[in-house]
Parts: C-alpha cells; sequence; structure tokens
C-alpha cells in the first residue's frame, strides 16, 4: 500500500504540488491525467525521490520513504522503478549493458564500474528482454533503436530491478500511436502477470481509460477526480483539463481505432485571409 | 525475429556471453599492457637520469623550502615587493590577453572552416586543419626566439608567438564545440534563404558561444603562464623579473616569493572571472 498524506512541493513560490492525499492499493494499475504544469510530474518524481517533497509525507508498506537517506533511499529507489518520457537510457551502451543498470543497487560499485556482472545477471536479462519481443537486439547500442524499442529497454531495466512499484511518467508522450500501444501493452501484460503496482502518467484521456483499473485527475497541483474509468465523462474531463465546450476527446487522442472524423480545423485569424 | 525463430533465446544468452567474455579479455590485455610499458618506461627513464630517482627523491622539496624560508625571513619586504613588481605583472597580463584575442578570432574562422557539415568550402577542410596542426606543433618560445632575433627583445614578438599558438590550440577545441552543435537551427535558416555567413553568424554562434568563451578564458590563463616563461628568453614582463629573481644565491627568493604569489593571485582572479561571464552568458536573462 502506498500511501501519499498531504503532500506539497514548492518551487520558489510556485506550488506545483498542492496537498495531495492518496491511496494506491498493491498490484492497482492506475493513470494519473492532467494537462501539463498539473504536477502529475513532480509527484511521480516525488514517490522515487528524485525531489523531495516540501511538506506532508510518503510511505509504502508503512514505511516512511520521503524520511529514507543515503543506502535505504537507493533500496527504496530500487524497489519503485521510473519509467521517463524520454527514456532516460545511455545512448552508448548496448542493450543488455543498460538492462543490467537495474542491479546496479544490489551489487557492488567497484565490479559495476568493470562492467563485471553476474552470468545469471546477463541470462535474466536476455529473458527480461525476450518477454518484450527485443531479444534480437541485445547486442545493438541503445541509440540504434527506435522510441518505442528504447522505451521497451527502459521498462527492461525496470523489471531487472525486480521491484514493487513502477512508476510510468509519460511513457508513450514521445511515441507514435502504433508504438504507443506496444508499450501501453507491455505495462498492462506486465501488471497483470506479476501483479506489480503501476503508476503512469498519462495525457491522453483514452489510454488512461482503456488500460487503467482506476483513474487520478490533477489540475493546479491538486486531485480533482479520483474514481474508476467509467465515471470519467465528457463534463468531468473537461473539468480536469478546464477546458470549455470546444474540448474533445478524439482531437487529442493517440489511439488508432477511436478517431473519428474530426470536425474542420478552425483557422488561426492570421492566416485566414 | 527470425534469429529467434531460428536460435532461441538460449542462442542469443550464448552469444552475447562470448561478446562479453571478448570484451573482458581486451579490457585485461590493456590493463597489462599499460601496467608492463609503466614500469618498463620508468626502469628506462630512471637508468638514464644523471642523478637518479631514488637518490633524488629526498631532495625535492630542498629548494621550495629554502626558498619559502627566505621568503619568510624577509617577509615584511612582501607588499613592497608585490608593488614593485605589479607593473611587470600588468605586462605579462597585457601581452597574454592580446594574444588570446588575436589568436581566438583566427581560430573561430579556422574552426568554421574545418568543422563537418558547416565549412564553406568543405573540399578545403583537410587543408584548414593542417594549418591548424602546423601552428599547434610549433613551440611558441621557438617563434618568439626567431622574432626576438629579428625584431628584437619585447612584448611584440612575445605576443606574435602565443597568438600564433593559441589560434592553432583554440581552432581545434572550437571545431569539436561546432560538431556538438545542433544543426537543427542552421536547417531552418537555410529553409528561409540564409547565407553561409547568416546561418553561421545567426545559427552556429548563439550555440557555441558560452563553449568558445570558457576555452578561450582558459587559454588566457595557460598564456599568461606562457608569456611569463618568453620573458625568461627576453620577451619582457615578469618572466624577464623571476629570471634574476630565482637564480640560486643572489639572496633575492623574497622577490621570486612576491613574483609566485602575483601569477597565482592573477589565475584565481581570471579563474572567478570566467565562472562569472560563463553563468551570466548560460543563464542568458
Amino acid at each position: 500500500m502506498l500511501k501519499i498524506l498531504k503532500v506539497t512541493r514548492r518551487f520558489g513560490k510556485k506550488i506545483a504540488v498542492d496537498g495531495v492525499d492518496i491511496e494506491i492499493g498493491d498490484g492497482q494499475m492506475v493513470g494519473i491525467i492532467g494537462r501539463s504544469g498539473a504536477g502529475k510530474s513532480t509527484l511521480l518524481r516525488m514517490i522515487n525521490r528524485l525531489i523531495d517533497p516540501t511538506e506532508g509525507a510518503i510511505s509504502y508498506a508503512d514505511r516512511e520513504v520521503s524520511a529514507l537517506r543515503g543506502a535505504a533511499l537507493r533500496a527504496w529507489q530500487r524497489d519503485c522503478a521510473m519509467i521517463f518520457q524520454q527514456f532516460n537510457l545511455v545512448p552508448r551502451l548496448d542493450v543488455v549493458s543498460n538492462v543490467l543498470h537495474g542491479v546496479l543497487n544490489r551489487r557492488s560499485t567497484l565490479s559495476t564500474v568493470f562492467s563485471l556482472y553476474p552470468t545469471e545477471d546477463i541470462h535474466t536479462a536476455i529473458d527480461i528482454l525476450d518477454r518484450l519481443g527485443i531479444a534480437d537486439h541485445a547486442a545493438k547500442r541503445v541509440e540504434a533503436l527506435s522510441g518505442g524499442q528504447q522505451q521497451r529497454v527502459a521498462i527492461a531495466r525496470a523489471l531487472m530491478q525486480d521491484p514493487k512499484v513502477i512508476l510510468a511518467d509519460e511513457p508513450i508522450a514521445s511515441l507514435d500511436p502504433m508504438n504507443a500501444q506496444i508499450v501501453m501493452d507491455t505495462l498492462r501484460r506486465i501488471h497483470d502477470e506479476d501483479g506489480r503496482m503501476i503508476v503512469c502518467n498519462l495525457h491522453t484521456l483514452d489510454t488512461a481509460r482503456r488500460y487503467c483499473d482506476r483513474v487520478v485527475g490533477m489540475r493546479d497541483g491538486a486531485i480533482v477526480f479520483d474514481g474508476v474509468p467509467d465515471e470519467l465523462t465528457t463534463s468531468v474531463a473537461r473539468q480536469i483539463y478546464g477546458a470549455g465546450e470546444s474540448f474533445s476527446e478524439a482531437s487529442t487522442s493517440t489511439s488508432i481505432e477511436v478517431l473519428e472524423p474530426i470536425r474542420e480545423p478552425v483557422r488561426e485569424p492570421a492566416y485566414a485571409v | 525475429m527470425t534469429d529467434i525463430a531460428l536460435r532461441g533465446v538460449d542462442g542469443l544468452k550464448v552469444d552475447y556471453l562470448a561478446l562479453v567474455r571478448r570484451r573482458r579479455m581486451y579490457s585485461g590485455l590493456l590493463l597489462v599492457l599499460f601496467v608492463a610499458l609503466l614500469a618498463g618506461g620508468f626502469g628506462l627513464a630512471d637508468s638514464r637520469n644523471a642523478g637518479g630517482f631514488w637518490g633524488g627523491l629526498t631532495q625535492i622539496f630542498d629548494f621550495p623550502v629554502e626558498l619559502m624560508r627566505e621568503a619568510i625571513d624577509k617577509g615584511a619586504a612582501l607588499p613592497a615587493n608585490l608593488w614593485r613588481y605589479l607593473p611587470a605583472m600588468i605586462e605579462t597580463i597585457n601581452i597574454a590577453a592580446v594574444s588570446t584575442l588575436l589568436g581566438a578570432v583566427l581560430a573561430v574562422f579556422l574552426s568554421l572552416l574545418s568543422t563537418r557539415g558547416l565549412a564553406r568550402w568543405p573540399r578545403l577542410m583537410p587543408l584548414f586543419r593542417r594549418v591548424m596542426d602546423t601552428m599547434r606543433a610549433i613551440p611558441e618560445i621557438v617563434i618568439a626566439l626567431v622574432l626576438i632575433f629579428v625584431l628584437g627583445g619585447g612584448p611584440v614578438p612575445a605576443m606574435i608567438a602565443i597568438a600564433f599558438h593559441t589560434a592553432g590550440a583554440l581552432g581545434k577545441l572550437f571545431s569539436e564545440v561546432n560538431e556538438n552543435a545542433d544543426l537543427k537551427p542552421i536547417e531552418g535558416l537555410s529553409s528561409v534563404g540564409a547565407s553561409w555567413f547568416q546561418r553561421i553568424w545567426l545559427g552556429v554562434l548563439p550555440q557555441v558561444m558560452p563553449n568558445y568563451l570558457s576555452y578561450a578564458l582558459l587559454r588566457f590563463e595557460i598564456n599568461v603562464r606562457a608569456s611569463a616563461i618568453l620573458g625568461f628568453v627576453g620577451a619582457g614582463g615578469i618572466g624577464a623579473e623571476l629570471r634574476v629573481a630565482i637564480s640560486w644565491g643572489t639572496g633575492r627568493y623574497d622577490a621570486a616569493a612576491a613574483i609566485f604569489l602575483l601569477l597565482f593571485l592573477t589565475i584565481v582572479a581570471i579563474d572567478q572571472l570566467s565562472s562569472h561571464v560563463r553563468n551570466r552568458l548560460v543563464g542568458g536573462h
């Protein structure tokens, strides 16, 4: 059980996350939606402790992770994997080496600096790659892979950590619809097969509705919606995004099937001769 | 997927482990080679040494200790000495500053003409690179000695010698900075019909300026030291004073200490200035 208690984060005078209070049970797949700057990323980065909360506490399994320091903090980060929008892999290293980074916390600094990983780690890494369907690329440099493949390498690194929680910060925002679907299918499959908790920031409603058991809406740093996907009606979505009548879900969708013909685009005044 | 279909994931594991073993073997061999070369080279160098490394090791600090002792004994004269050598220090800084400026301007053009993707005449790139190599290869002290012979002693030969070397050294560093510049803005400017000079001036320089500046300021530091050394061979400035002060047995180590202190303070000042200016430029508000 992940508990976030009245967590606030300020950057100077700006409040990025404002008194967020939420509990997420083990094995849930939760989607967090909201427009850019709503505080979704800041919230995930605080859970992984890439940044610290200004106020409030975050605890997992009755242990306050927001108070951890040093080795204990790094051990928490091992248990709480993070997947980034821009993949955040090391481009010049090969795929397996990047996946092996998932065990850095368990192995000694000296042996990892010289890339001396145990053979069973290498086997595990290749098995994970095989599970995600990219074992063919094992020996290639990451920079030679497409975005969708790179994101799957990042997911493989996360799985290598054998984490209790997987956080995904806009995992499909830099991908085309086809690759976005592969990556979301992969995350859902990991959730269904391994029963790991997954918290996923998304900026498209249909993805959240389709893949998540529970959807949380954020606006201006606060939670404004928390419920099952079916409760996420168009009027609720308008409220989350602070949009007017013109808001249409289809216009932001990245899914291949749902697209209905979008009405004639309104021209910008400067170009409407 | 064909590879997997044929050999399965176990085949991949075997292949990858073979790759890992090969890499480890190469790293191990390199390490052994490196240690062997280092040990062998040391033995050779030590056998050719007139005095011998181990015998001389204990005496390394004799000279600095003597210098420091004398400087401390005459500590009261330090402010007067600092004041006395300040004009010579300023002359040295002037030589360094002018030569850095001239060298850097030349280096900008040379680097832009020899960077892949940016060069005005791509076929002439090797020519400009060899020009820079030549400029770096000739020691500045050689150029200075020749020029002092032709033009007579003074700061001008030193300035030309250092600027020549600086152009080659900075040109190389600048062209590496250029290679890392993002080509997208340049493509954007090409798309609006900009000329080569416009593309470079408006698309490349804003990206590379902070790095140019920090390399140029690092070079300024190096050039202060270089112009001090050229003072030893008759180029004026603090080097000429240092040569007189540091000679053994003249009893002027207090002056030498004051000169070292001036040099140290100059380097610190340039370093502070460098990080300050660079932060302003990168912050860009």
